[in-house]
């Protein structure tokens, strides 16, 4: 069987929230998650809607965070925002951690040139500084919020695959690996039944610590122009939206910054003690 | 033996550069249209004029020769002309390199002071308040989006203070730009350099010098800085990805020139020379720093090149 057996999750969920920082982070990402989920019947003005005030207006009792260039009420189209700005997040890191960390797995587990290959493979792909591959995998694939979560996506596999790959290193020396082999377990059986349930803590640590980087790069591309366009209400266009009324209606930008900051605040303050909770080399130190 | 370390280490980046590069190739290749058509812009052309474009430009050959042709250019510099402004790539690159550089410099002093203030508060009394709240504040730093804190820093420091201009050019207007890169890079800075001062001062060492009676201050300085500095320092590479990172962005929130708007600009405009050449110079000084800084690692800590 498996090595050290994972911890219960309701002990490591336990153990996360009684710090008080991870536990204010959870109700801020709760907050904003039902906020996105409930969008459609909390928000008092359709997002998209036009000259339900004036244009540009200061916030005020009516219109909590004011309104933008088009009279659309920008307290219904943040709410709306985190929709997209945590989908795309999500769907972000799911792309880097599947092919990632797969491919991580694949080239540590085979070792040899296999791994000699793949490691080089990594190492190209670390030559970009990631935002430099995410724009360049936007220029191939053109403009748009999905096509923004691929770039970033890919951008983040090399990061995965290296981590994974060490620690698919360590674990296959270990004797439960040695011996699913001499009771003839096949290559397949081995990495589902017996590396991946042990590389989960690494998984979830990575993808944990990658969520916040991962809501924050998407909603860069978008705010330079090469992610979700107008007039979708995700947080970044929103910003570049706002960009040009800094002086004479801050709150077009102060508000979907906000949003966008507390997300990924929440998701690095719960990430961080995750990581603490799970990672063994972290044990101890606070 | 550190002489073969050394040439070790500088030939191992040619095979990287040239593997980077032909990503870049490849990437490009995958760009669905005629680059001779994306050229012209949509000005109607007669097909003559169209093939003499792509025997111009190398497009009639074959694709491995085109790819033999794009790493001489790439090693060279020569990445032709840009399809919106007909300059040569290089010398646009050129123009708009010192204001990305002067960002970067700025940014990464910001960043440096900041991150190492912070990061040696919190190492040297770890778990205490003022630990929770450097770290706090190292979190709340990685976690803004810089496009975001630049604009909140103009409506403050220059819309409501007036204390800077909002446009213009010299020292002064690098101040704002710089704050929002560098407060990017203090927030992974101080949580690297607190880690590394934790760790340094559960050695030995810290203890024999403590316990011979040597003065705090001088324990703090010659032994915990001089060994939990180099762990960071290997880091200044991922830094520096950051930094180009936040150049992008923070040139567009104050709508300075440089690379970062340059590419933005060029992928937009579909101008693919730009984008190569933008691409392919970012990614070797990248390369190439994180060599150095490899170098630089070794030449500190001599365990490294006797590896």
């Amino acid at each position: 069987m498996s090595g050290a057996a994972p911890a219960p999750a309701r002990r490591v969920l336990r153990r996360v929230l009684s710090a008080p920082g991870a536990l204010a982070g959870a109700l801020i990402l709760a907050v904003l998650i039902a906020g996105a989920i409930l969008a459609p019947l909390v928000v008092p003005y359709d997002w998209n809607e036009t000259r339900v005030c004036a244009r540009l207006a200061a916030p005020s009792a009516t219109h909590w965070f004011g309104c933008d260039l088009y009279g659309r009420d920008i307290f219904s189209r943040v709410l709306y925002g985190g929709r997209y700005s945590l989908s795309v997040g999500i769907a972000t890191v799911a792309v880097s951690l599947i092919f990632g960390g797969l491919f991580g797995t694949v080239i540590g587990y085979a070792g040899g040139r296999i791994d000699a290959l793949g490691t080089r493979a990594i190492d190209v792909m670390l030559g970009f500084p990631p935002i430099i591959m995410a724009i360049l995998v936007v220029a191939v694939l053109g403009v748009g919020v999905w096509n923004a979560a691929l770039a970033v996506g890919i951008a983040g596999i090399p990061r995965f695959a290296r981590v994974v790959r060490g620690a698919t290193l360590s674990l296959v020396e270990r004797e439960f690996i040695e011996g699913a082999h001499a009771i003839g377990a096949d290559r397949t059986r081995v990495i589902r039944r017996h590396l991946l349930p042990n590389l989960a803590p690494t998984l979830i640590v990575l993808t944990s610590l990658d969520l916040g980087n991962a809501i924050l790069s998407t909603a860069t591309l978008s705010f330079l122009g090469l992610g979700a366009q107008p007039p979708a209400p995700e947080w970044g266009a929103m910003l570049n939206a706002g960009r040009e009324f800094i002086r004479y209606a801050p709150w077009t930008m102060l508000f979907p910054g906000a949003a966008l900051f507390l997300a990924v605040m929440a998701v690095n303050l719960v990430g961080d003690r995750l990581s603490q909770v799970l990672d063994p080399r972290q044990r101890g130190r606070s | 033996m550190r002489g073969t370390w050394l040439l070790r280490r500088l030939l191992g980046i040619i095979p990287t550069l040239l593997l980077t590069w032909s990503v870049v190739f490849a990437a490009l290749q995958m760009v669905p249209g005629d680059p001779v058509s994306l050229m012209l812009g949509g000005t109607p052309a007669s097909q003559e004029v169209i093939q003499a474009e792509r025997h111009r430009l190398g497009l009639d050959q074959p694709v491995h020769l085109q790819y033999l042709n794009f790493l001489r250019h790439a090693v060279t510099g020569d990445f032709g002309a840009s399809f919106t402004t007909r300059q040569p790539v290089l010398s646009m690159i050129g123009e708009q390199l010192p204001f990305t550089l002067s960002l970067a410099a700025g940014g990464l002093l910001v960043g440096a002071v900041l991150g190492t203030l912070l990061g040696v508060l919190a190492g040297l009394r770890p778990n205490g308040w003022t630990d929770a709240g450097v770290m706090t504040m190292a979190l709340a730093g990685l976690s803004l989006p810089s496009f975001w804190i630049g604009m909140v820093l103009i409506h403050v420091f220059a819309t409501l203070l007036g204390w800077v201009p909002v446009i213009g050019t010299g020292p002064v207007s690098l101040i704002l730009p710089s704050i929002t890169v560098g407060l990017f890079l203090a927030g992974g800075l101080a949580r690297l350099i607190r880690a590394s001062i934790i760790e340094v001062q559960g050695q030995d060492y810290i203890r024999t010098a403590h316990a011979k009676g040597l003065p705090p201050l001088l324990v703090v300085g010659k032994h915990i800085a001089r060994n939990a500095v180099i762990p960071p320092l290997t880091l200044l590479g991922v830094q520096f990805a950051l930094l180009i990172g936040g150049a992008v962005v923070t040139e567009r929130v104050f709508a300075r020139p440089g690379i970062g708007a340059m590419l933005v600009d060029a992928v937009l405009s579909k101008d693919y020379p730009l984008v190569q050449g933008i691409v392919v110079v970012t990614t070797g000084a990248y390369i190439v720093i994180n060599l150095a800084i490899d170098l630089v690692y070794g030449l500190i800590d001599p365990r490294i090149s006797r590896q």
